[in-house]
């Protein structure tokens, strides 16, 4: 069973390649791992399957549904969640709000009825509530829920930038980078969270990182970008001993 | 033969507004922010002018100057004290900061010069060229505004491509971090900016209230906003654009005055801006910006 | 019951306690008011207090909440000003039941400025930041403009109209002119008092907390704090941009109603920029996404250059002063450190109530 199944995609800024006849096969629960020394054109790969930019060729497929060229919130809709590397948060809301902006298209309720806080507002705000603290508990959020998102250290807004995206009930989770910044011990409980969400939710993870650590050891499958384009593709132990690899990561 | 007549009033009039366009376009350009009191920075000119020639009675070229001089002052405190502190606010802070100063400007002249508007004496004492007959008659200070306003573009456009503190400008604009890296003074670059900008405003004051005489502590807001109007025609950060922006924008309002409504005239500026910024909110010369994800 | 009161959500409890201090001061003034023993100037201040609030806490809808800055919210007064009061005068003799006329009146525009609100919505919000502020300012102009040249009358064919002056309507003899260019509209019947007022003051204040503490009201704030990760998990920007902005708009209306039922007169050189930048004056110094900095700002506003006749004629300058002064004060990094190495609390009096920014420092 395929989740995601890219082929060939493509897009350049000003003549230069950006990504170039990208093409990957996830399968579904699989977690992926993405690598490639800066620049490398890995965040554009993201933008590219999240509907930020249009590829100029190629197709993206999530779980046999074509994707390709739709928004970001028809992507998201379909079922594809993200984080951000330079982290973006609602700043302003609390932790709690944070994920409830996620649950926005999971629990409805008109804009009259919050308004006029009718039944159906109480009752759905109350399961919203519940939601919400279900997904900052996987995630170690839940006594943050009341501050504001701005306040948390790095690491928690990190971990809430995916428990925004969770909440979207997604198939398919991109993290950009998702341990940047964080200690040992940060990255551990990172790691140790990656890895209860994916059996609580079953969900397949496609992930960007730069801590080899972290990528060997969660990841089942790694594809190394250069210059846009593959360079390896396949499980851990093969891939970071592959010379290629190496050599593109040392910059000889 | 009025057609005639009218477009060359428009042209004269857009001339006016491509000086105070300048003056927006390069600040918003280098700064990234709506200097709001901009166009009331061209009423203090005005009243200066005004209070030098006509109740002191100096020599209109010596008021002039003075008022080049006491407006390029002026707006160098007005960066100093309300936007230098504010350049990591969000934008919205600084716009309504800027709104601010363009208040506190239009209350103080209200408060100094009183409610009564004053009568401005022209500058420019050229006679009026007569043509085809008297069919067509151009006044003395269309005959100094057109040309005056092309000297200026010309001079600035070189002096931005060719000068040391144009290309610190420019590098400014393009990316603000990369030019401190760089070496070069933000601040002192935005500084001289703001300099440029409030000099060309008091030139664009004694060019503009010569042709229209009424001098109130609103005088300047109107005409600030449309050289914005301008401005954004011609694409913003951009000098020739400020001049196409801004002759466009004057021959537009004259023609919709003349042609369609007197009470309209602004109406339809207006809805110039509105259109351009629809069809094509970068303007004419404008550059396309997109958001880094 | 004081289990009931902890156990409520608590923006409902904050909701509670704002219509309470309301209330509570509506009595106190209506008190006054009755037994004669209030001026003749606070009286006729009254109902002018509710409708600044009104139009405050509206725009702090599309300023704080949206994050956008309207410098147009005067405009969607006057619709809602002149589309009631035209109504009012159409059906003052059709509609006998003052209380029904009224209220058709407050939703006619209210429902018109909301409209308005949408058409204008659907075109700025495409921009943001300066520019969007700048055509805010000229949709504002424009209604102002276009309404000063409006001539509307009616007879017994009908309904007549004209750019012109009132003479080229061709009304028959037993013709009325409601909308006489500059003149505007006059004769309103006056049926807004400080009652009707404070209840629509009541209604508006709800209806914009509960928006805001709801899910579309979640999904504006989150755009504004960050339109790409709003987009990110779903939610339709366009959309709820829209939203916030017109219910901004049509409250702006409402604000307008009791202004022309107050006044009995409106013209439309009344309601340009400098209304629209009184209204942001109040907002910015109740605090931006404060409601009840936002009412408080405006009644202080409104109040004081009355009694305070010295005041007055410095009243647009001291505005301007407190634009710049709460700016410099939120964000000059010299009066962050200040505000650090003092206490926050000691300070009440600069800027009323909470703002976001302060929160983030807290």
């Amino acid at each position: 069973m395929e989740m995601l199944s890219v082929k060939n995609l493509g897009i350049s800024f000003g003549g230069l390649h950006a990504v170039d006849s990208f093409s990957i096969s996830i399968k579904k629960g699989e977690l992926y791992g993405l690598i490639g020394p800066n620049g490398a054109g890995k965040t554009t790969v993201f933008n590219l399957l999240t509907g930020v930019y249009k590829p100029d060729m190629g197709q993206i497929l999530l779980e046999g549904q074509n994707i390709t060229g739709l928004s970001p919130i028809e992507i998201n809709k379909a079922g594809m969640a993200r984080t951000f590397q330079n982290i973006r948060l609602f700043d302003n809301l609390s932790v709690l709000d944070n994920v409830k902006v996620g649950l926005h298209n999971e629990i409805r309720y008109s804009t009259i009825s919050g308004i006029l806080r009718l039944p159906s507002y109480r009752k759905t705000e109350k399961r919203m509530n519940e939601e919400a603290y279900k997904v900052l508990e996987v995630l170690g959020l839940e006594n943050e829920a009341k501050n504001l998102a701005t306040n948390l250290p790095y690491g928690k807004q990190r971990k809430l930038e995916i428990a925004r995206a969770l909440a979207t009930n997604p198939k398919m989770l991109l993290l950009d980078e998702p341990a940047a910044g964080m200690n040992p011990s940060e990255t551990d409980e990172l790691m140790e969270a990656i890895t209860q969400l994916r059996e609580i939710y079953g969900i397949t993870i496609l992930l960007i990182e730069h801590d080899m650590k972290l990528v060997a050891g969660i990841c089942e499958n790694i594809f190394v970008l250069n210059f846009g384009t593959k360079l390896a593709n396949g499980a851990p132990s093969e891939v970071l001993n592959n010379p290629e690899v190496i050599k593109a990561y040392l910059g000889e | 033969m009025s057609f005639i007549s009218h477009l060359i009033n428009g042209i004269s009039l857009g001339s006016v507004y491509a000086i105070i366009a300048l003056g927006y376009t390069m600040v918003y350009g280098i700064a990234k922010m709506l200097n709001f009191a901009h166009g009331d920075v061209i009423m203090v000119g005005g009243f200066i002018i005004f209070t030098f020639m006509s109740t002191l009675g100096l020599n209109p070229i010596v008021s002039v100057l003075i008022a080049i001089i006491l407006c390029t002052l002026l707006g160098l405190t007005i960066e100093r004290i309300a936007y230098k502190p504010l350049r990591r606010a969000p934008s919205l802070a600084v716009l309504i900061t800027a709104i601010g100063v363009s208040y506190l400007l239009q209350n103080l002249a209200l408060l100094i010069l009183g409610a009564d508007s004053k009568s401005f004496s022209s500058v420019i004492s050229l006679s009026s060229l007569s043509l085809a007959d008297g069919r067509l008659i151009i006044s003395g200070e269309t005959l100094v505004t057109i040309p005056l306003c092309i000297v200026i573009m010309t001079t600035l456009n070189i002096y931005i491509r060719k000068s040391k503190v144009g290309r610190a400008m420019i590098a400014v604009s393009e990316d603000k971090d990369a030019a401190v890296l760089m070496g070069i003074n933000v601040n002192k670059t935005i500084a001289i900016t703001f300099a440029i900008g409030s000099s060309l405003a008091a030139v664009a004051s004694a060019l503009m209230f010569s042709t229209y005489p009424t001098l109130s502590s609103t005088a300047g807001a109107m005409p600030g906003i449309k050289a914005f109007v301008a401005a954004v025609f011609g694409g913003i950060g951009s000098v020739p654009g400020a001049m196409i922006g801004g002759i466009l924008l004057g021959v537009i309002e004259i023609l919709s005055r003349a042609y369609i409504s007197t009470e309209l005239g602004d109406a339809i500026v207006f809805l110039v801006l509105i259109i351009v910024l629809l069809v094509k909110p970068t303007g004419i010369l404008g550059k396309n910006i997109q958001e880094k994800v | 019951m004081k289990a009931k009161l902890l156990n409520m959500n608590k923006s409902t409890r904050s909701n509670l306690f704002t219509v309470g201090v309301i209330v509570i001061v509506y009595t106190v003034f209506q008190t006054m008011s009755t037994t004669g023993n209030m001026s003749n100037l606070l009286k006729n201040l009254l109902v002018a207090m509710c409708y600044y609030s009104i139009m405050a806490i509206s725009l702090n809808l599309t300023v704080g909440i949206l994050g956008q800055l309207s410098l147009g919210h005067a405009g969607f007064v006057c619709i809602g000003a002149f589309t009631s009061a035209f109504f009012s005068k159409i059906m003052v003799n059709t509609i006998d039941n003052t209380i029904i006329r009224f209220s058709l009146a407050i939703l006619i525009g209210a429902i018109t400025a909301g409209i308005f609100g949408v058409i204008i919505g659907v075109i700025v919000l495409r921009l943001s930041g300066d520019y969007l502020a700048i055509v805010t300012l000229a949709f504002g102009e424009i209604i102002k403009n276009v309404l000063n040249v409006i001539y509307i009358g009616y007879d017994s064919n009908g309904l007549a109209f004209s750019m012109e002056d009132t003479a080229s309507l061709n009304l028959m003899e037993d013709g009325v002119v409601i909308i006489k260019g500059a003149q505007g509209i006059s004769g309103t019947p006056r049926n807004a008092n400080f009652t009707i007022a404070v209840i629509l003051l009541i209604l508006a204040y709800m209806i914009i907390s509960n928006f805001i503490n709801s899910r579309s009201g979640r999904a504006v704030m989150a755009i504004r704090d960050n339109r790409i990760a709003a987009e990110s998990v779903g939610i339709n920007i366009t959309k709820y941009k829209i939203l916030a902005f017109s219910l901004s708009a049509a409250l702006a209306g409402v604000a307008g109603v009791l202004y022309s039922h107050n006044i009995a007169t409106v013209q439309s050189t009344k309601f340009g920029y400098n209304m629209s930048i009184m209204i942001l004056v109040y907002v910015v110094l109740g605090g931006m996404g404060n409601l009840r900095g936002s009412m408080i700002a405006a009644v202080i506003l409104t109040v004081l250059p009355e009694y305070l006749r010295f005041l007055r004629d410095y009243r647009m300058l001291i505005y301007s002063i407190v634009l710049i002064a709460v700016m410099l004060y939120n964000w000059a990094p010299a009066c962050i450190e200040w505000r650090k190495s003092h206490s926050l609390k000691d300070l009440i009096g600069t800027v009323v109530g909470k703002n976001r920014k302060e929160k983030k420092g807290a």
